[in-house]
């Protein structure tokens, strides 16, 4: 599956990036900025028609944090400064994990009632803003925002529904590896994600990656031998819990 | 560094004298626990030395006039001096009353060479604090005050040569460390001078002698003992404006911030300072008094200064702060470093200034809406939870992790670690195999697989997979321990499968994460 869209992609870029992507955009952006495309981890760069997150487009995530964070991962680690707007609960280890340089991470964890006023504040002088709205932001205040996005070159990464978004990326489904009654932990996570959004992202794509103790990758990161997390010497010593699994477990 | 001590001889005595009234030709001492510290020239020509006792000086001078010794006379009649080289120079350090230095560098430069601002110095002191004194330039502090007690300028790179024939016992200085013992033991062992104390080989004085022989050995090698810390900025660098009529709109409000950031600036610079924590004050015309402190890890700019005064004004007037328009306005300066200290690149790292200084400009003004504390960059550091290892700095101050990540922390989950995780856990339900709600014993067993679980109140839902339960034992040697237990678990079948991090303390169960 994942192989078809990446296809796709390959021969979408050399037809829709000459001449830019949507008309509106293209007049405000000048032409170095047209030219921009933030990266995104090569395995979901085949769900952008354009190879990653063009600046100046509003991209949603539904579904998956850990989808969200990936979209920040090669962008900020290559310079650019994101802003997270609204997401108290957000796991920063692993964010890191996954390639996000959290150093160039801006959190405004409660935003309150101001949240359009910050997002478009940091659209101002950020290149990525992820903002959770959760239903809170009026669907004018949305459209502002996506607008502000496209004048300023920015990226705007609604987590969940959006009105107008350019294109909306979902979590499908997600298979872990690695656990087993009382056994191991949870090590792979294959995860489908499909986008589909508007224009030359009509067509929807999906593709499957795999976050594993390595981070992204497109192909499964193997287990160990035996197929689960085998508990170090020292980690033994440190936690009695794991010398004792087998008492609980019945015998198949 | 190049350093120009400027030394008031016998200081205590010149203040306790101008306190007093009297003239410095009369014989003078201050005594403290009965010895004399200080003498006046006359009572040393009388033959009255240091260390002397009260009765014997009296002895020697009929009519010697002893005080008692002050430490805070000599302070406060000190500043005069402090101020009055202050106009001259910059970076002014009083290394204790008497004894004031400042980096040669700014005013040699000024004032065309170290001769010609020694004794412009000597002139000014004379002139606005009344006071006689001597200048001394040389490299390093130590030399430098050596070279004011002989009143010479010592070449750049000679400090050690001048040191070299100096007697052992300079190395004791008033209101330094007692370096008696020590420089005792030197003459016994025959090293009468500096110089010869010098030749000695650091690693042999650092393994026969103590932590402060090793300080001295440097000072006798004409290297610093310290790295000069700066004076405190006099209070009155905090400027206040009085508006009328009083400003309610943001538009005059940027107005007046420009004007008052331009005039803090300039009397920063003037005391050659910077500023990297700014109060900002008002009050309103119903007496409300608002303030606000913006801390800053690069010192701040006259249009950093006015960005926060408009920002924060704009985020008074517009959020509903005073209820009337702003009346008085003022500024403080809470923190300053010395203006050569601005460390542009602090923040900025890798090549990618632009965007840091557009990013950073975009959080200030976020800032300004929702307060300083609401903006923050993760800093990753040790720990096991993966709670506990960030720490969330509010943006502009130091970056520092709560814990040391480089340390091992056995017991920390592996990778992958959750995505988002819950500041204030989660309730939940743990059911095992036979219906009973599952527990952790003391031997860090559950007491059942799990089978189901609910959360916050929700319907419980079947455990597909799960493993566990690792304990961690935090802090057990404290009078508040954390002992937990945490469990990874699965819920539901495929697709809709959700990855969960469950954690166990005393008798109950809580979310701490979801894999999302």
């Amino acid at each position: 599956m994942s192989g078809s869209a990446v296809t796709r992609a390959a021969s979408l870029k050399s037809v829709a990036m000459p001449d830019g992507v949507g008309v509106a955009s293209g007049l405000t952006l000048t032409s170095v900025d047209r030219e921009r495309v933030l990266p995104v981890p090569q395995v979901l760069a085949g769900l952008f028609p354009w190879g990653g997150l063009r600046r100046g487009s509003t991209v949603a995530v539904r579904g998956s944090v850990t989808v969200l964070l990936a979209l920040l991962a090669e962008a900020t680690a290559g310079g650019s400064w994101a802003g997270v707007i609204g997401m108290p609960r957000l796991g920063v280890v692993a964010a890191a994990e996954l390639g996000v340089a959290v150093s160039r991470l801006a959190l405004i964890p409660r935003p309150g009632a101001d949240l359009p006023a910050v997002a478009g504040a940091l659209l101002d002088g950020v290149d990525i803003v992820v903002v959770s709205a959760a239903g809170r932001l009026q669907e004018s205040h949305a459209r502002r925002l996506s607008a502000r996005a496209r004048h300023r070159g920015a990226v705007l990464v609604p987590f969940g529904p959006w009105p107008g978004a350019d294109l909306e990326l979902s979590h499908v489904r997600s298979r872990w590896a690695g656990l087993q009654d009382g056994y191991g932990h949870l090590h792979t996570r294959e995860l489908t994600v499909s986008a589909r959004g508007r224009g030359s992202a009509a067509r929807p794509a999906t593709t499957t990656l795999y976050v594993g103790p390595q981070g992204i990758s497109d192909t499964p990161t193997p287990l160990p031998a035996d197929g689960m997390w085998p508990p170090q010497r020292s980690a033994l010593r440190a936690c009695p819990g794991f010398q004792h699994h087998e008492t609980h477990v019945p015998a198949p | 560094m190049r350093m120009l001590v400027v030394w008031c001889p016998d200081w205590p005595v010149v203040a306790a004298a101008s306190g007093a009234g009297l003239l410095l030709a009369t014989p003078m001492v201050v005594v403290a626990a009965n010895r004399v510290v200080a003498s006046s020239a006359v009572a040393r020509a009388e033959g009255i030395r240091r260390g002397m006792r009260r009765r014997e000086a009296q002895g020697r001078c009929p009519e010697l006039v002893v005080f008692d010794d002050d430490p805070v006379r000599d302070a406060r009649l000190f500043e005069a001096v402090a101020a009055a080289v202050e106009e001259l120079a910059v970076g002014v350090e009083i290394v204790r009353p008497g004894l004031v230095a400042v980096p040669a560098r700014g005013p040699a430069g000024y004032f065309g060479g170290e001769e010609a601002a020694a004794e412009r110095l000597i002139d000014q002191v004379a002139g606005r604090a009344g006071v006689e004194c001597q200048v001394g330039v040389a490299d390093g502090l130590f030399a430098a005050t050596l070279a004011a007690h002989r009143g010479l300028v010592v070449k750049p790179g000679r400090s050690a040569e001048f040191l070299a024939p100096l007697a052992v016992n300079e190395l004791r200085q008033p209101g330094g460390p007692d370096r008696t013992e020590l420089i005792d033991l030197l003459r016994r062992l025959g090293l009468r001078t500096l110089g010869a104390f010098a030749e000695i080989t650091e690693r042999d004085v650092a393994t026969r002698f103590d932590a402060d022989a090793v300080r001295a050995h440097r000072l006798a090698r004409g290297l610093d003992e310290r790295p000069p810390s700066r004076r405190r900025p006099p209070p009155d660098l905090s400027i206040s404006t009085e508006l009328d009529p009083p400003v309610d709109r943001v538009d005059a409000a940027a107005f007046v911030a420009r004007s008052l950031a331009d005039r803090l600036h300039t009397g920063l610079a003037a005391h050659g300072l910077a500023c990297t924590r700014l109060g900002i004050y008002a009050r309103s015309e119903r007496d409300e008094e608002l303030g606000r402190v913006w801390r800053c890890a690069e010192p701040l700019t006259p249009n950093g200064i006015a960005d926060r005064v408009r920002w924060q004004l704009d985020g008074w007037l517009r959020g509903g702060g005073p209820t009337a328009g702003i009346r008085t306005l003022w500024l403080e300066p809470e923190e300053v470093v010395e203006g050569k200290a601005l460390q542009l690149d602090l923040w900025r790292g890798e090549g990618h200034a632009e965007a840091a200084e557009k990013a950073g400009r975009a959080m200030v003004r976020v800032q300004g809406l929702l307060g300083p504390e609401a903006v923050c960059t993760p800093v990753l550091g040790g720990g096991l939870d993966p709670l506990d290892r960030v720490r969330l700095v509010p943006w502009g101050e130091e970056l520092t992790p709560a814990a040391d990540p480089d340390l091992p922390w056995p017991g920390q989950l592996p990778a992958p670690s959750p995505a988002v995780v819950f500041p204030d856990p989660v309730p939940a339900t743990v059911f095992g195999e036979s219906g009973e709600p599952v527990h952790v014993t003391d031997r860090d067993m559950l007491t059942d697989p799990p089978t189901t679980v609910g959360i916050n109140g929700g319907s419980p839902r079947p455990v597909a997979a799960w493993a566990g339960p690792w304990v961690a034992n935090e802090r057990w040697w404290s009078q508040e321990p954390r002992c937990q237990a945490r469990l990874q678990v699965l819920l539901g079948a495929e697709p809709a499968q959700t990855a969960l991090l469950l954690a166990y303390h005393q008798g109950t169960w809580t979310v701490r994460a979801h894999y999302d």
